[in-house]
């Protein structure tokens, strides 16, 4: 890679003056010693790992659980930044709760011939038991996390839409959490918009979604694969914040038409369900055969009113790599407007033409696995070996369906802390949406990853990336 | 609450309680072997192993008996399912299931604990560090009972974690008891005599009760006196008695909470009855090991009933 200075830093002015959000948080830091910072830094590591905060990673021996690193200095966007941000987003996640009810109903889209037939055919998220049904309140992605990329001053870009199961919002919380034990005085200087309301306000956008079934107050559970599973601390950590029942396969049973849970009283209807299993494992009865995750006979009682699933069973089909790069069209389609944040210009290897130009370019691209997620089964081009590039060309070759390219962005950078002071690592952004019939409701902020290492621009926690605490700065 | 929930943390405390008399057994027997040659250390090891009810998976995989040998085996062996090593990573994964009924200072607390007892126990304990490792598990178990008593809600996950403490210990008490007991008859023919009183030592140190027991009885070592210290005795934390009344009075808190009694009650109230009407004598004259193996069986039906109940399991 070279300099620095091709990306955009978003704390220095490349004259060597800070940039105004950070105005504030630079003043406070300029004045603090080495001795203190280097000290906080450590404080930081032990607090994650006394209060637990670890995922597991998958394919380590001793799958034992690993702490994401985290950054002390926060990612700072200021309140302007914020609205425009925000309006975008709100936009995005309308076209894609309207593309998918469009795509389990009327198929308008298609019919337009917006969006190709094949994409569904060939996409495994596709469920047909969801064809003709409508979610309770209609909503499809009760919550969806929009991962966001930036370039310059005023150029923000959608890297992916995650609109199955999100994860990493219990990072975006504990983050902050952790930061306003460590640094109290900063928050009373500076002044930052709170993120700690958001388990409250997802119990609330959960519970307005209650099925037709419910009676009384709605009852919420977190269903989780268990505690092996790589995000179980967020599962637990969500449930607990919300006050509902961490729920597992063995624990719930179809009774009278109900899905409920085996309580120290008996069984007790559930009314929504917040689940962490993925569709697949969902319903050993219409799905996986042989999946232990799941609640035979859950999806009957969906389809008949009993029960609230979310994100509902299907919404995979709007969040793979082929399916994004039609999202402009998208978001024309359903909202007619253009839309407010930007694509990464993507290549279709499904294409011909497009796979000839990708073989052609590959050292200068990031070719990524259509159905992959997590950082897996990527090449980027600029980082890569001559042998992996020839490796991955025949991959490339044999399956061009199942890959799309990207140019190799110029992802901002923040800075980090380090032995020698602050360095400059690239970042990315993920806010979360909450989505209700009546609202679409943005945290401010968000989780900020960034890729702990020089010049690396993966900033994935399965490859090492770390984390930063989010401020969005009051007006 | 869910059942499995329930469950968890029924047994987090279990394990809490038997690795803490695990420690108190490892402890014992070192101050007995101190004070011992060569051969009768590893006789008295024995015994330690034997309390611990770990004859046969320890005869399985040693031939001799050293105190390294014998507390490496009960603290961190991988072929000992209920070594401390082991114990605790079931602590710690209860907690993860209990995750959102337990405070954070409980979670904290074992959770802590976890990250030191796990690096103390990576590496073999040697006699150096062994002192500090019985502290260390010690205390964490004085750390998670100051965090339940100190934060915990008193709804029905509060008393499912106590009745699991009380439940053990009446369990490894009677268990200690009765083992010891066993091994200590020989010199029971002796009654009056020459008793080692070195021996019973090591009993009420394994239960900690050693010191409550010498200012109860001007220091007299009595074999009568002490069995009915264990066993009857409703002012010591760790009599038989004592746990069973607490244990009594948990399940009840729960039957309230539930508004109904179950067959965990019933059981309860019978055997409370029982050891109220009886003296020390009664429980000579009948025998002690079948008065003590009648009591774990009670013991072991209410823990069943528990379950139950509560559906712990589907």
């Amino acid at each position: 890679m070279s300099g620095q200075n091709e990306f955009f830093d978003e704390m220095h002015v490349p004259d060597g003056s800070i940039r105004n959000a950070y105005r504030d948080y630079h003043a406070w830091y300029s004045e603090k010693s080495a001795a203190f910072l280097k000290r906080k830094h450590r404080d930081a590591e032990t607090a994650f790992r006394r209060t637990g905060i670890t995922f597991n990673v998958y394919g380590e021996s001793e799958a034992e659980e690993r702490l994401i690193p985290f950054d002390m200095v926060p990612r700072i966007i200021d309140a302007g930044e914020w609205r425009r941000l925000s309006r975008g987003i709100e936009q995005r996640v309308r076209a894609l709760n309207a593309f998918l009810h469009d795509l389990y109903h009327r198929q308008e889209i298609i019919r337009a011939g917006r969006v190709p037939q094949r994409l569904l055919r060939d996409n495994a998220a596709w469920l047909r038991n969801m064809v003709g049904f409508t979610p309770p309140g209609g909503i499809y992605t009760h919550i969806v996390g929009i991962d966001l990329v930036r370039t310059g001053p005023d150029e923000f870009y959608v890297l992916e839409d995650n609109a199955r199961t999100p994860s990493g919002v219990s990072y975006m919380l504990e983050n902050r959490e952790t930061m306003m034990a460590m640094f109290p005085e900063l928050f009373m200087h500076v002044p930052v918009e709170a993120v700690s309301n958001y388990p409250r306000r997802l119990a609330k956008s959960l519970a307005a979604c209650a099925p037709p079934a419910t009676r009384g107050k709605p009852v919420v559970a977190v269903l989780t694969p268990g505690m092996y599973n790589s995000a179980y601390f967020e599962h637990a950590f969500l449930a607990d914040q919300m006050g509902a029942e961490l729920v597992e396969g063995s624990d719930l049973r179809v009774i009278n038409g109900r899905v409920a849970m085996r309580t120290t009283r008996g069984y007790q209807p559930i009314d929504v369900i917040y689940r962490r299993v993925d569709d697949e494992f969902l319903d050993p009865l219409s799905f996986n055969p042989d999946s232990v995750l799941g609640v035979p006979g859950i999806m009957d009682v969906y389809r008949a009113g009993g029960i609230t699933i979310a994100n509902a069973p299907g919404t995979g089909v709007a969040d793979d790599k082929a399916i994004y790069s039609f999202m402009p069209e998208i978001v024309e389609f359903y909202t007619g407007e253009k839309p407010l944040l930007p694509n990464v210009e993507t290549w279709r290897c499904a294409d011909e033409d497009s796979c000839r130009y990708v073989l052609d370019n590959l050292a200068e691209l990031v070719v990524k696995e259509v159905h992959g997620s997590g950082g897996y089964g990527m090449l980027i081009g600029p980082a890569a070996s001559k042998s992996e590039i020839a490796e991955f060309r025949k991959k490339l070759e044999a399956h061009p369906e199942n890959y799309i390219a990207q140019p190799t962005l110029s992802l901002s950078t923040c800075p980090i802390f380090t032995d020698k002071g602050l360095a400059p690592r690239h970042v990315d952004l993920r806010p979360f949406v909450l989505v209700s019939p009546d609202t679409i409701d943005i945290t401010p902020g968000g989780l900020t990853r960034v890729a702990m290492k020089k010049g690396s621009l993966v900033v994935n926690s399965s490859q090492g990336g770390g984390t930063k605490d989010t401020w969005v700065l009051k007006d | 609450m869910l059942g499995r929930t329930a469950n968890a943390l029924f047994w987090m405390f279990r394990y809490l309680e038997r690795i803490e008399n695990t420690a108190r057994m490892i402890d014992a027997g070192m101050r007995m072997a101190l004070t011992r040659d060569l051969v009768a250390s590893e006789e008295e090891w024995r015994s330690v192993i034997a309390a611990a009810g770990l004859r046969d998976s320890y005869d399985a995989r040693h031939a001799t008996c050293t105190g390294l040998q014998a507390w490496n085996f009960m603290l961190r062996d991988k072929d000992n399912p209920v070594s401390v090593l082991a114990m605790f990573g079931q602590v710690r994964d209860n907690a993860r299931q209990s995750r959102n009924a337990v405070t954070g200072e409980l979670w904290e607390a074992v959770n802590d604990s976890w990250i030191q007892i796990k690096k103390l126990l990576a590496r073999p304990v040697s006699e150096q560090r062994v002192g500090e490792a019985l502290s260390m598990i010690r205390q964490a178990g004085t750390l998670a009972h100051g965090a339940i008593v100190g934060t915990m809600l008193r709804n029905e996950g509060f008393y499912f974690a106590r009745a699991g403490t009380y439940i053990e210990r009446a369990d490894n008490v009677a268990r200690i008891l009765d083992i010891k007991y066993f091994l200590l008859l020989p010199s029971l023919t002796y009654v009056g005599s020459s008793l080692d009183t070195g021996q019973w030592d090591t009993i009420l140190r394994s239960v900690s009760g050693d010191r409550a027991y010498r200012w109860l009885n001007a220091g007299q070592i009595d074999a009568k006196r002490i069995v009915e210290f264990l066993v009857l005795d409703t002012r010591f934390p760790r009599s038989l008695a004592f746990s069973h009344g607490a244990l009594r009075e948990h399940l009840a808190a729960l039957a309230r909470i539930h508004g109904t009694e179950c067959k965990a009650n019933e059981l309860m109230r019978e055997a409370d009855t029982r050891l109220s009407q009886i003296g020390i004598d009664d429980v000579f004259d009948r025998g002690l090991h079948e008065f003590l193996v009648e009591f774990m069986e009670t013991n072991t039906a209410i823990g069943l009933a528990i379950a139950e109940e509560y559906r712990f399991h589907a």
